[in-house]
């Protein structure tokens, strides 16, 4: 039963984290709040588990939408210097301060994005409106 | 009906017709005016400063990263929505496999459970990279959204109670 639900929360974070919203988000929480993974160890699942995933998509994607080489560049090259210093430090983290940390993180990154989706729909309404005005009239 | 428009645009006669109206990538136009006053050396300079923060989040959190670069790509760049995605996971790719091997070398990626996962996360990822053109759903965003926000609190009170 544990494999079972093991293989179905990498299911649903890998098709949030192929849509390219970030799978990690979701699957990471899963593993903690269900299935009692430490965080630690959730965190180098999710990790390790995005490689062979993100390879394939990749793939996929190159064929059927394109990459912007120069952007994933200029992004991924000062990245991987903080990742690295950040990825070392988590050893001197205690296990719960993380959980706390990635919480927060959550909950933040979530309202923001909410509100920049909402916005954008209101956006959508308010053109829809617009036109359906310019039409009736 | 272009005339008519115009006429609406120049009167403001509808309460639905103002701000709203020259928004892109979720920009007010104001803001985006902001933006491009900064112009390209600025834009380059603000881009770097908030890829070391999708650095932290990837090495620090173990994920997450892939939601900073987004925004990044789209308003900081100005990158159609579906290439930033697309390019996105590419960018993510090397993070995780730098930080990856420092937690396994740490000793945090435990062997069964990391496979059994990893190989749902294959078959998941597949599936997405083809509902990507969902994308455009905003009930789908926000429904994702919501469950993030829970699950941060749901983690939360796991930690704290």
């Amino acid at each position: 039963m544990q494999i079972f639900l093991l293989i179905l929360a990498g299911i649903i974070g890998g098709i949030i984290g192929g849509m390219g919203m970030g799978g990690g988000t979701l699957l990471i929480p899963i593993l903690t709040i269900f299935l009692d993974v430490p965080q630690k160890n959730a965190q180098a699942i999710n990790l390790v588990a995005f490689i062979p995933m993100a390879i394939i998509v990749t793939i996929i994607n190159i064929k059927r939408k394109g990459i912007d080489y120069k952007s994933v560049l200029l992004v991924a090259a000062p990245a991987l210097v903080t990742s690295v210093i950040s990825a070392l430090l988590v050893k001197k983290i205690s296990s719960k301060a993380l959980s706390i940390g990635f919480a927060v993180f959550l909950i933040i990154l979530g309202v923001a994005m909410m509100v920049d989706t909402l916005r954008k729909c209101i956006y959508a309404y308010m053109h829809k409106c617009r036109d359906e005005y310019i039409n009736n009239d | 009906m272009l005339g008519k428009a115009k006429e609406i645009g120049n009167k403001q006669s509808l309460p639905c017709d103002r701000d709203y109206s020259k928004m892109s990538y979720g920009l007010l136009e104001k803001e985006k005016k902001g933006l491009d006053k900064l112009g390209k050396k600025g834009r380059i300079v603000l881009t770097v400063i908030a890829s070391l923060f999708v650095g932290v989040a990837n090495g620090l959190f173990g994920g997450g990263g892939g939601m900073l670069v987004i925004p990044i790509f789209t308003i900081l760049l100005g990158l159609e929505e579906k290439l930033a995605h697309s390019s996105a996971i590419l960018t993510i790719l090397p993070l995780s496999l730098v930080s990856g091997i420092v937690y396994i070398v740490q000793g945090n990626f435990k062997i069964p459970d990391g496979l059994w996962v990893g190989g749902g996360v294959i078959l998941g990822g597949l599936i997405g990279t083809f509902l990507m053109k969902k994308l455009s759903n905003n009930a789908l965003k926000i429904v994702f959204y919501t469950l993030m926000i829970v699950a941060g609190v749901s983690t939360l009170i796991k930690n704290l109670g």
